[in-house]
């Protein structure tokens, strides 16, 4: 055997460098289309197909808006939201337990982003893996159920940590499942002081109004005085 | 959870860069991963073992860095680190913060060969 020193290789590099690369050309582009992305985040059955569903509706009137939506399985939640009107795209990720930029890329590879200027990706349902994937989103909204427990922003602190917005969804639910919002509240300041915090029922469209707003801010901010937004 | 593909785009990363660098066996890898990556730690050793089969990482170590939370406070205007990434909250001055500055590091730093 050849006498070899030890050697130190440096590399430093991001682990998901190139997710990272091909997020930051998603993003270029949807600029460049003047698209406002957002990212939308929850465990599974925190209401995020309800809640865009009713979100698709009321925007659609003053701009026009486009979904993406992932699962494991099935198109359910595809057919549920073309009901909007909108152009909505089903993802099935058959195993994988999040979005990748590159998956994304390949879903809207023939939609013309000119024509869209509002996208939602509605993410995997899972609190975990996709707070670790940039999709070029402009936002990154988490959702929290009333039925799931206030206690969701301590146990998966790096999803909560991340988001832009919190929603809290199904309040008409609220009483009879004993939910304590002050708790839940104080649970995602603990993890996230910044983020505006709206309470919202996707079947009451309590709360619809506020989140359209911030939709229209982050809209705003992106595209200052390329477009007309009531 | 997906600490599984997170290894294997380890082992590629690492592979490529043991391949340009002539190494033909790697010892360890040094990774950095933060408290808000989402990647468990022994999640990754384990998952890591089973990426790096077949390669020239097989048999290496895995040394990981755990990397704490890091929030700029803007009260003491300065970085500080949290003590517990389940609390935003500055630990001399008690205000909460929410800028981060470290904890979502997922990185390959470096290589040894034998």
């Amino acid at each position: 055997m050849s006498y070899e020193t030890k050697r130190l290789i440096e590399i430093r590099q991001g682990v998901l460098s190139k997710n990272d690369q091909l997020a930051a050309e998603l993003r270029s582009r949807f600029h460049a289309a003047g698209v406002t992305v957002v990212n939308l985040l929850s465990s599974p059955g925190a209401g995020k197909t309800s809640l865009l569903e009713a979100t698709m509706r009321a925007m659609l009137a003053e701009c026009r808006v486009a979904a993406l939506v992932g699962d494991l399985a099935t198109d359910n939640d595809a057919r549920r939201l073309a009901r909007s009107g909108g152009l909505v795209r089903q993802i099935q990720t058959g195993d994988m337990c999040h979005l990748e930029a590159d998956i994304v890329a390949r879903h809207l590879a023939d939609w013309d982003l000119n024509q869209i200027d509002l996208l939602f990706i509605e993410n995997v349902g899972n609190l975990v893996c996709p707070a670790g994937y940039d999709l070029g989103e402009a936002a990154r909204v988490v959702l929290l159920s009333t039925t799931e427990g206030e206690d969701k922003p301590l146990k998966y602190p790096a999803t909560f940590a991340t988001a832009d917005a919190i929603l809290l969804t199904k309040m008409d639910l609220a009483g009879p499942v004993g939910f304590d919002r002050a708790m839940a509240e104080e649970n995602i300041r603990a993890v996230n002081p910044l983020a505006p915090i709206i309470a919202t029922s996707a079947r009451s469209e309590t709360g619809l109004q506020e989140w359209m707003a911030w939709l229209r801010e982050q809209m705003q901010a992106r595209h200052k005085g390329t477009k007309t937004i009531a | 959870m997906h600490e599984l593909s997170i290894a294997y785009n380890i082992v590629n990363i690492a592979t490529k860069a043991a391949q340009e660098a002539g190494a033909e066996q790697i010892s360890a890898v040094h990774v950095r991963i933060g408290a808000l990556s989402g990647v468990v730690a022994d999640a990754l050793r384990f998952s890591f073992a089973i990426a790096a089969e077949g390669t020239p990482l097989a048999n290496a170590e895995l040394i990981i860095e755990e990397v704490p939370v890091v929030v700029f406070c803007p009260e003491c205007r300065a970085e500080v680190t949290l003590p517990n990434p389940r609390l935003f909250r500055c630990p001399s001055c008690h205000r909460p913060c929410g800028q981060i500055v470290h904890g979502r590091e997922l990185e390959l730093v470096a290589l040894e060969t034998p």
